[in-house]
């Protein structure tokens, strides 16, 4: 089965643009990123759009659907009814290109800033050991596949330019986490998680879970436990005089 | 730009979070029609004070006659859900528009988030936890008061003792799956392997945590509703159902 849907795409560049319409063919089966790839095929051989693995794995094409930050090729065309137009636009929070193509270096600055996976001193033999049950909470957040869609819909950049200086976004707070989860890792990372990398900013609203293609409980498992680690240091001065007493070892 | 009914549940939070605190504020000032033996209304348990009816807690102080006794312990309860994390997300949302809803532009110019007053406040959610444990205890002793009849004489259960337990046990749901419980009973660890008592208490935790939304709705509801049974029975205006 097979029928005609309305599609408006945005298209422009850095300098200004707007959403032009297509009507463009829609096969059985068939992704957002297929119809688009049909309509670049067809009647706009310059449209600009970031893909790859066409799966759900490359995190390559982000972008907003209806409104709603999506992977392209994880958006099935079954979920539109057949008269209703699919809108297509760039990822709000980021500097647009051309057309569906963002600037998403932000993010990549940010992650330069996090200090690295710093281990403690290897065993006699020379290895380091950890048990399963130790690392396996923090393994949920290597599932990201850095698509962006968690940064994207963050209101505290995606609505506040000027906030990107602070905050790095919900996918590095969860690589603090996972790092100051980490049993090996012996940086304390609260205070730049609450200093540098703005987590006070983030108001737990929830909405980077909400757009994970990896089902990342981002807030649950990373964002809120990274703040009642801080707490534990910055705000909580029965935990303070516990650790500074050496009855509350972090281990 | 987003094209579905997104504004749904912010409204719906609004109007149900509104209608709670206009019952509770007018109930909490009432200061009256809140005991009916054996059942007292969870807003005003534990009644501390003399001017109290009922006497399923030690009366520890007289009060100024003008103050409800519910306003020493409700602070506690109000505390514990306005820092709650699910509660921030709620009211947040629904009320600041801080985003209404994902991807929704929010109407402020500026944004600070929790990093300054009043809202750096909201860290200190674990000393409302606490007191809510305490509050919880003293619930689950009332319900199980309630299995005493008006004279006192064990062996007694009406509707009323059904409604002030499943209302107690919803509470303590509530606040054994709150974040902070989580992260106190194990998740500032790095090594579950070294404690392995504590890994299981926050693998429960964590199971009730993923659920936590839903204790707070439901115990929101149930203690409204425990009250409101209650405020019935004093005034009369229903007889309690009894089972045995």
């Amino acid at each position: 089965m097979s029928y005609d849907a309305t599609f408006r795409v945005w298209r422009g560049d850095a300098t200004g643009g707007d959403l032009q319409t297509f009507t463009v063919e829609v096969n059985e089966g068939e992704v957002v990123l297929d119809v688009i790839h049909r309509l670049q095929a067809s009647q706009a051989g310059d449209l600009a759009v970031r893909w790859n693995c066409k799966a759900g794995k490359c995190g390559s094409c982000s972008a907003e659907v209806n409104g709603r930050p999506r992977l392209l090729c994880m958006t099935r065309m079954s979920t539109f009814a057949e008269t209703e137009t699919v809108t297509i636009t760039p990822l709000r929070a980021f500097p647009v290109i051309r057309d569906l193509v963002t600037d998403v270096s932000y993010n990549y600055v940010k992650a330069a800033q996090i200090p690295a996976f710093t281990p403690g001193p290897r065993d006699a033999d020379g290895a380091h050991r950890m048990q399963q049950v130790d690392v396996e909470r923090s393994q949920e957040f290597r599932k990201c596949i850095e698509c962006w869609l968690c940064q994207d819909t963050c209101h505290v950049i995606r609505d506040h330019e000027e906030n990107k200086a602070a905050f790095a976004g919900p996918r590095f707070l969860i690589r603090l986490a996972e790092l100051d989860m980490h049993p090996l890792d012996v940086l304390d990372r609260r205070e730049d998680a609450q200093d540098q990398f703005g987590l006070g900013y983030c108001n737990i609203t929830k909405c980077c879970s909400e757009v994970c293609p990896e089902g990342i409980h981002l807030t649950d498992n990373g964002i809120i436990p990274l703040k009642e680690r801080v707490a534990d240091r910055r705000f909580d001065p029965l935990t303070w005089l516990g650790s500074r007493i050496g009855r509350r070892p972090r281990s | 730009m987003r094209t579905d009914r997104w504004w749904v549940q912010p409204l719906v939070t609004v109007l149900v979070l509104v209608a709670f605190i206009v019952y509770a504020t007018i109930r909490a000032f009432q200061n009256a029609h809140y005991f009916a033996e054996p059942y007292i209304s969870p807003f005003y348990s534990p009644c501390l004070t003399t001017a109290c009816e009922g006497d399923t807690f030690p009366e520890l102080f007289t009060g100024p006659t003008w103050i409800s006794p519910a306003l020493y312990i409700l602070v506690f309860p109000l505390g514990i859900r306005l820092t709650c994390y699910y509660y921030r997300k709620a009211y947040y949302r629904s009320f600041w528009l801080s985003p209404p809803a994902c991807a929704v532009a929010e109407p402020h110019r500026r944004y600070t988030g929790e990093t300054r007053f009043p809202l750096v406040g909201q860290n200190v959610h674990r000393y409302f936890l606490y007191a809510a444990l305490v509050i919880n205890v003293i619930l689950l002793y009332d319900a199980v008061l309630a299995f005493r009849d008006e004279t006192g004489e064990w062996g007694h259960m009406g509707l009323g003792t059904l409604v002030l337990l499943v209302n107690a046990v919803l509470l303590a749901l509530y606040s054994l799956s709150c974040h902070s419980c989580r992260h106190i009973v194990g998740g500032r660890l790095n090594h579950f392997s070294r404690h392995p008592l504590r890994y299981r208490f926050w693998t429960a935790v964590s199971r009730l945590n993923a659920r936590h939304m839903q204790y707070a709705w439901a115990s929101l509801f149930s203690v409204a509703f425990a009250d409101f049974y209650v405020f019935l029975l004093a005034t009369g205006t229903i007889t309690d159902l009894r089972f045995f």
